[in-house]
């Protein structure tokens, strides 16, 4: 990416939601028990490729690459977070009531 | 940055993200099903995930700002800096963890500015979270490219004769900048200095500033 034609610097800032402090905080805790580490975080990330930078926001990427990381380390199978994330899902229209 | 409608900002000032009161995404249930999963696996508690929001909320620019003026103050403590910045920042207290850290002194005829091209690798222990134009692909991608320019929209004109050093941060590997002491802040106490180093003149896309 460095070196890369870009245009202008977006100077906007936004406060940094709920759910995106959890992510930042499970890959800091999941690193520190071994489960993973950045470099691991890193190859996750470069394997989603150029498109993810367009249609997915900063800890979109991190939560997958996350996932793919806890999969690949054996912390929980596709199978149990498919059916985790079904469960989730059926709780409720928002963030607030899900969680 | 200015911002027009105050009725939609913060008290930080920064626009509110929507956050639990609209549609559950799909990548906010893929956050719940892993942080429940780690949970009830016992790779984590959910009282390390609520401790560790609370220790990255309390990490701000003020961290850094105290060693750039303790560093200002005491040139012992500025060598030291300069040799182990890590070290140097355990030894006033701060929790670094296990980073390299690296701090690049600004002269008369060097500024130094940090970029991270891979992602977004920053002294978060000393800076708190990256601000969002850093993690951006114009900075990423410009400021190794033309430095310059980059700088004086962020309003830093560097002189010709003055060299321009950009470190490219990695996950190992982070830099922070030392900012030069501006010549009318000599006399003043090490807790007034504090308040001159803003976050950007420790990322090098800002100069110290007199306090609002």
């Amino acid at each position: 990416m460095g070196g890369d034609p870009a245009g202008d610097i977006n100077h906007e800032q936004h406060d940094f939601a709920l759910w995106e402090k959890r992510v930042d905080a499970l890959m800091v805790l999941a690193s520190s028990v071994g489960l993973m580490n950045t470099d691991s975080l890193r190859r996750v990330l470069e394997d989603m490729g150029k498109e993810s930078y367009e249609t997915m926001s900063y800890y979109e990427r991190w939560i997958a690459s996350v996932s793919q990381n806890m999969v690949e380390a054996g912390a929980f199978s596709t199978a149990e977070l498919a059916d985790k994330m079904a469960q989730v899902k059926a709780r409720g229209a928002t963030y607030g009531d899900a969680t | 940055m200015p911002h027009d409608n105050h009725d939609t900002l913060s008290t930080s000032g920064h626009p509110y993200r929507k956050d639990d009161d609209t549609a559950l995404s799909y990548w906010q249930v893929m956050e719940i099903a892993v942080r429940e999963l780690l949970i009830e696996k016992g790779h984590i508690t959910a009282v390390q995930v609520h401790d560790q929001i609370n220790t990255m909320d309390a990490r701000s620019p003020a961290h850094g700002a105290k060693v750039v003026a303790h560093a200002w103050c005491n040139p012992e403590f500025k060598l030291a800096l300069l040799a182990d910045a890590a070290q140097a920042s355990r030894d006033m207290g701060f929790d670094i963890g296990p980073m390299h850290l690296i701090a690049v002194e600004n002269t008369a005829s060097v500024h130094n500015v940090v970029v991270c091209t891979l992602c977004s690798c920053y002294p978060r222990n000393l800076l708190g979270l990256p601000p969002d134009w850093y993690k951006s692909r114009a900075y990423r991608s410009r400021t190794v490219i033309e430095p310059r320019k980059v700088l004086s929209e962020f309003g830093v004109d560097i002189a010709q004769d003055v060299q321009v050093r950009v470190h490219d941060s990695t996950a190992d590997m982070r830099y922070i900048v030392l900012p030069a002491q501006p010549a009318r802040t000599r006399g003043l106490l090490e807790n007034e200095l504090a308040q001159w180093v803003t976050r950007d003149s420790m990322i090098g896309v800002g100069l110290p500033q007199a306090p609002n």
